[in-house]
């Protein structure tokens, strides 16, 4: 009995909930409920990549507390990586991908170095300018496709062109290795001494700084992770929509939909942003694919009613609510106990 | 040279609109510490409400711009009672969300009652009518805006700065908990400090379908340019929001002619990144 648990000591039973949850996922096509339906499965695979996306904006956002609303940007930059490849060079994307992340990471920390000098609204606020400057520039820049974007010509499919036409059973598989990717390394990140490091420059700076954490370094580091990944997630966006044009990607409203996703999970977690992911896509699409015809808007207006909602009640996250009733039950049972 | 008079101009009385639209965002900002992300929405509202009162009743934009910011008034104190007052205490990330909620709200909400198109209010009082000035024109659906902005803004400095109900509103800026042991009804200047706001960003929207087409987009854009010119004025000052919003007008019109229209915005979002990495709590913030 002494030896097993020493064993187990090793994988806590927080990893084995999420092995079983991916074999879950990887066994998804296979359920025939969902393998017939394609709505079904594009739902499951916008919820994998969100909440990839949420969790790289999670990264600098809820771990190091630096509250970026210039993440469309990173996420943009991939999208054009990958479309590029393929549509101006004719090539495989997977050079696109890498150079988008990589060009992704070098914007980042030029961007973001004079960006933390500032606090609070002023921050927030000069991300809100880059992506408008971004979004303009791209507009207008023909190399990358100017306004009209990016269109993917018809090519054959298979996972060198990462592109499939009859099913959406190999982008599935994709995205589920970028959310074990993404996952996996703030997994990683969390036990590690530079995740540490973040959340303690998140609670506070200087405090970080007089025990020794170069705060600016850890910032960038931060900062070149996390839009390295949401340029993972971009290129996967794209090689996922076929398209690319500025509006589509480099929105302010893009950037807001990380933040809404983490913030309704819960920031700073593992699990939320997979949290919110499954919420707010799931009711994105479904609200749409219901009321989307019924002369535009209706799903927005729910959309917006009920995250103001959300917000409003459960400012920690849905992780908020599921400590709560956790409480509650744990109360409950030492009551019974006694 | 007589251009670029002209292009200055141009610039100033759109600048003095933004003055207007920020000076509200400004107050909310300076007394709650909140970044109200609806703001250009209750801009866009204000046009409906001004582009249905010609529509319907035939009144005209620059009587219908009081109707439309007493109206914004109440969906400001609304929008205080229904949202915000739940959001007093917390970080602030979760105001902005929220009211980010109620701009997607209030923006599809238009777009649902009202569809996605253009509407241009023709044969107003003012519409097409220009003034001479040497070799200079002046639009005078433009120059009553600019004019109406600017009573407005020193109004509000006045209110602010000159009133027993002025201070009252800086006492529960600078410390909620000592307002309220002298006797402040803090609660209800925070419902007044939003109506406030709220009734400037009206005033400002109700003018503008003398020369503006109205949409349900058309508030984004001035919301964004509002939070650039209170940030770059500094937190919670009026006159630093007034002559920031000037400064993107001059800037937006300048870039916009002399270098390419698209531009206009990615020299005034420049501008901003450039003052603010300067001073990085505005020009005059402290």
């Amino acid at each position: 009995m002494v030896g097993r648990s020493v064993e187990l000591k090793t994988f806590s039973s927080r990893d084995i909930a999420w092995l079983a949850f991916l074999a879950l996922l990887v066994a998804v096509p296979f359920i025939p409920a969902i393998a017939a339906n394609s709505f079904r499965l594009h739902v499951l695979i916008l919820i994998l990549l969100f909440a990839s996306m949420s969790q790289a904006w999670n990264i600098i956002g809820g771990y190091c507390g630096q509250v970026s609303f210039g993440h469309s940007v990173f996420f943009g930059i991939g999208a054009y990586g990958a479309g590029m490849a393929v549509v101006t060079y004719g090539m495989v994307p997977w050079p696109g991908i890498v150079v988008g992340m990589i060009l992704a990471a070098v914007v980042a920390v030029i961007i973001s170095y004079p960006c933390f000098k500032l606090s609070g609204h002023y921050f927030a606020i000069a991300t809100f300018a880059i992506v408008e400057i971004f979004n303009r520039v791209f507009l207008v820049w023909d190399w990358v496709g100017g306004a009209l974007g990016l269109d993917y010509p018809i090519i054959k499919e298979g996972i060198g062109n990462l592109m499939w036409h009859q099913s959406k059973v190999g982008y599935y598989y994709i995205a589920l290795v970028i959310f074990v990717i993404i996952f996996g390394m703030v997994r990683w990140l969390e036990g590690h001494r530079f995740g540490y490091y973040m959340r303690a420059v998140r609670e506070g700076q200087e405090t970080a700084e007089s025990l020794g954490v170069n705060s600016t370094a850890v910032k960038l580091i931060a900062m070149a992770l996390s839009a390295a990944m949401a340029a993972l997630c971009g290129s996967f966006f794209v090689q996922y929509n076929l398209r690319v044009d500025p509006p589509m990607v480099m929105s302010l409203d893009m950037s807001m939909k990380f933040v809404l996703i983490t913030i309704l999970g819960g920031a700073g977690t593992l699990v939320g942003p997979l949290l919110g992911a499954s919420v707010l896509i799931p009711l994105q699409e479904y609200s749409r694919a219901i009321w989307g015809g019924l002369g535009g808007g209706v799903d927005l207006i729910i959309f917006g009613i009920l995250i103001i909602l959300m917000v409003v009640k459960q400012p920690d996250g849905l992780i908020g609510i599921i400590r709560d009733v956790r409480r509650w039950l744990s109360k409950k049972r030492t009551k019974e106990e006694l | 040279m007589e251009t670029f008079i002209q292009v200055l101009i141009d610039g100033m009385l759109s600048g003095m609109v933004y003055a207007l639209v920020a000076a509200g965002l400004c107050l909310i900002w300076g007394v709650m510490d909140v970044i109200n992300f609806a703001h250009g929405e209750y801009l866009m509202v204000a046009m409906y409400v001004s582009y249905w009162l010609g529509f319907l009743a035939n009144v005209d934009p620059v009587v219908s711009t009081v109707a439309a910011g007493a109206f914004i008034f109440m969906i400001g104190a609304l929008t205080y009672k229904l949202i915000i007052r739940f959001t007093i205490g917390k970080p602030g990330l979760v105001a902005l969300l929220a009211t980010f909620g109620l701009a997607i709200f209030l923006k599809n909400l238009c777009m649902n009652q009202f569809s996605p198109n253009f509407r241009i209010m023709s044969d107003t009082w003012l519409s097409g009518k220009t003034l001479h000035v040497g070799g200079l024109i002046i639009a005078l659906p433009q120059l009553t805006a600019a004019v109406l902005a600017l009573i407005v803004v020193g109004l509000l400095y006045l209110l602010v700065n000159s009133t027993k109900f002025g201070w009252a509103i800086q006492a529960t800026a600078m410390d909620r908990e000592a307002a309220e042991l002298v006797g402040i009804n803090t609660e209800r200047i925070y419902i007044l400090v939003f109506g406030i706001g709220g009734a400037c960003v009206g005033v400002a929207g109700g003018i503008m379908p003398s020369y503006l087409a109205v949409h349900p987009e058309v508030g984004s854009m001035f919301g964004l340019i509002a939070f650039i010119c209170v940030a770059m004025g500094g937190f919670g000052s009026i006159p630093g929001a007034f002559i920031s919003g000037l400064l993107v007008g001059v800037v937006e019109a300048l870039a916009g002619f002399y270098i390419a229209p698209v531009f206009k915005y990615v020299a005034v979002f420049g501008l901003y990144l450039a003052v603010i990495f300067l001073r990085p709590k505005g020009i005059f913030g402290w």
